[in-house]
């Protein structure tokens, strides 16, 4: 599904190069307006996970078929979209997300986190701060975050009514009692404006305290799972902890050996089968902005 | 000791169940004070078990009321009250010993995530002091206190049930319900444990309702014992005085069907 060239293209035909047998961004307004109203209660409600009648898309659950739907329900086309995997552009479900936008919406692309109005994300959030017109839609594999510890899905929202949160800390508890420390690195359990337990999507620890107070909206949908939840603009989103062991998300000793940024989330690389490795941003944009930048 | 004008800390009035067409509990009532152990005996299937799920709120019965003296507020019907509530008063003011240590265990968390696990509901946020308070009541139910990261899983019987214990009084509740807390053990750890469990109610001065079917276990551990058959209590009184002078046929049976090495 490779999405024609348009610079080569007079702006006239560039106008016609998404496909028309298509509703604009592939689903059909109802479903469309079904998931906006999903989405408008999500916000309402910071948090709390929102049940909606999940759509087949052509890409398997697991690949982001929750992100795309919400993304499809909220993009217009004056929308400019960026999609990230891990935080990089390049990798193979960024690609073709942002391909299906492409073709679907003939919305503009761009790999500027700046740039961008719309940006779904698996897995990581930006690390160039997002500002008040910008919507970051994760892809959210397992919305519940008590599921691994409590299984009945009619007991964990009875946790969620009553605000029942302490099994989380049973958790922490044992990681400390085992390791030393709390074990999460990635998918870190969060409170959203001191009432819901969330799962921010499996994006690193360190990313989370960027989700706190952040002026962009953020959206959440599980495909396979049927729920959209929403942390709105300025909210309170605080990682459990306890008090004597605190959220400490991970550090490196090594800074980007691209763009030497040393604030910035490191992908550790294999170079050969030497042993040789190198740290690099996992955010490509960010990376490459520091290098045109260097003198 | 108990004062006599002292309100009862439980009081039930006229409790029914159905399963069905079938009655588990039919118009019983009774009331507890604070301090005193109750005994529930009978043979299996007289509504033994239903009357402790209705009296503990685990399950609503069709007619009657239960009320708990709270620290607050006085006497309250359980039942009218939210259901956030009654959780919360599940999980402070009382305690729920199971016959099977597995519905009353979380058995793949360590020792101390079981103990502390109340602690942790209530708001406790502090690893040191939660560990301190399960290290504490490992030692109280006279447990292997280096055994707290081990997972029930590996735990004997016996320790199983002095574990779901210390999980349990950790918020020091002011009620226990306790559903055959010693069936199923061998008769040394069963005398060990009823010990313990005999100088935790009376240092603690809690209330308990033990159901069993063991008359040597209400003998030992009740102030009061109800004897119930078909769901309905035919016999009531001081634990020795029935047992010693049982009045109603059944309970004549039931005394004298006891074996006596």
């Amino acid at each position: 599904m490779n999405a024609p060239d348009r610079s080569a293209m007079p702006p006239a035909a560039y106008a016609r190069t998404w496909e028309t047998n298509f509703n604009f961004a592939y689903l059909d307004e109802r479903s469309k307006r079904m998931i906006r109203r999903a989405i408008l209660k999500a916000v309402a409600i910071p948090g709390y996970q929102v049940p909606f009648g999940s759509r087949e898309m052509p890409l398997p659950y697991g690949w982001g078929t929750g992100g795309i739907q919400v993304t499809a329900s909220i993009i217009g086309p004056d929308d400019v979209l960026k999609v990230i995997d891990q935080g990089a552009d390049d990798t193979v479900n960024a690609v073709n997300i942002r391909r299906f936008f492409q073709r679907t919406t003939g919305v503009r692309t761009t790999e500027s986190t700046a740039a961008a109005t719309v940006i779904q994300t698996r897995h990581r959030i930006p690390e160039v701060p997002l500002s008040a017109h910008q919507i970051l839609v994760y892809q959210v594999p397992v919305p519940e975050p008590l599921q691994r510890l409590e299984p009945r899905e009619v007991e964990t929202r009875r946790m969620h009514g009553l605000s029942e949160y302490g099994l989380m800390h049973v958790k922490f508890y044992e990681d400390i009692a085992r390791y030393g420390h709390i074990a999460t690195t990635y998918d870190h359990p969060v409170m959203v404006d001191g009432r819901y337990l969330m799962s921010p999507s499996p994006i690193p620890a360190f990313d989370n305290p960027k989700m706190h107070m952040n002026p962009a909206l953020q959206l959440f949908g599980a495909g396979r799972e049927k729920r959209i939840y929403a942390v709105p603009p300025h909210t309170a989103v605080e990682s459990l902890a306890f008090d004597d062991y605190p959220f400490a998300p991970q550090r490196w000793d090594a800074v980007c050996a691209i763009c030497a940024a040393a604030d910035s989330f490191l992908d550790e690389v294999i170079t050969d089968d030497r042993g040789g490795r190198m740290h690099v941003c996992s955010d490509t944009d960010y990376c490459r902005t520091r290098q045109a930048a260097a003198p | 000791m108990i004062a006599p004008d002292d309100p009862p800390i439980l009081r039930v009035t006229a409790l029914a169940k159905h399963y069905g067409a079938r009655a588990a509990a039919i118009d019983v009532s009774f009331e507890l004070w604070p301090g005193e152990v109750l005994a529930v005996v009978g043979e299996s299937g007289s509504g033994k078990t239903t009357l402790l799920d209705c009296v503990s709120a685990r399950q609503r019965p069709d007619a009657g009321r239960v009320e708990f003296l709270t620290r607050h507020e006085g006497m309250v019907d359980i039942f009218a009250l939210s259901e956030a509530q009654r959780r919360l008063l599940a999980r402070t003011d009382w305690g729920f010993v199971h016959q099977n240590a597995t519905e009353g265990l979380r058995m793949n968390m360590s020792a101390g995530a079981n103990v502390g696990e109340r602690l942790m509901a209530l708001g406790e946020r502090n690893y040191g002091r939660i560990r301190q308070e399960a290290n504490d009541w490992l030692a109280r139910v006279e447990m292997d206190v280096a055994r707290i990261d081990e997972t029930p899983v590996t735990f004997s019987g016996g320790m199983r049930q002095r574990l779901q214990i210390a999980r349990n009084l950790v918020t020091r509740p002011r009620l226990v319900f306790m559903d055959e807390p010693t069936s199923g053990l061998d008769v040394s750890v069963q005398a060990r444990l009823l010990d313990l469990l005999r100088s935790l109610t009376r240092q603690l001065s809690q209330a308990a309702i033990i159901v069993t079917h063991d008359l040597a276990v209400a003998r030992l551990m009740a102030h009061r014992m109800i004897v119930m058959k078909d769901g309905r209590v035919i016999e009531h009184g001081l634990t020795d005085q029935v047992l010693d002078d049982p009045q109603h046929p059944y309970t004549q049976l039931l005394v004298s069907s006891v074996l006596t090495p």
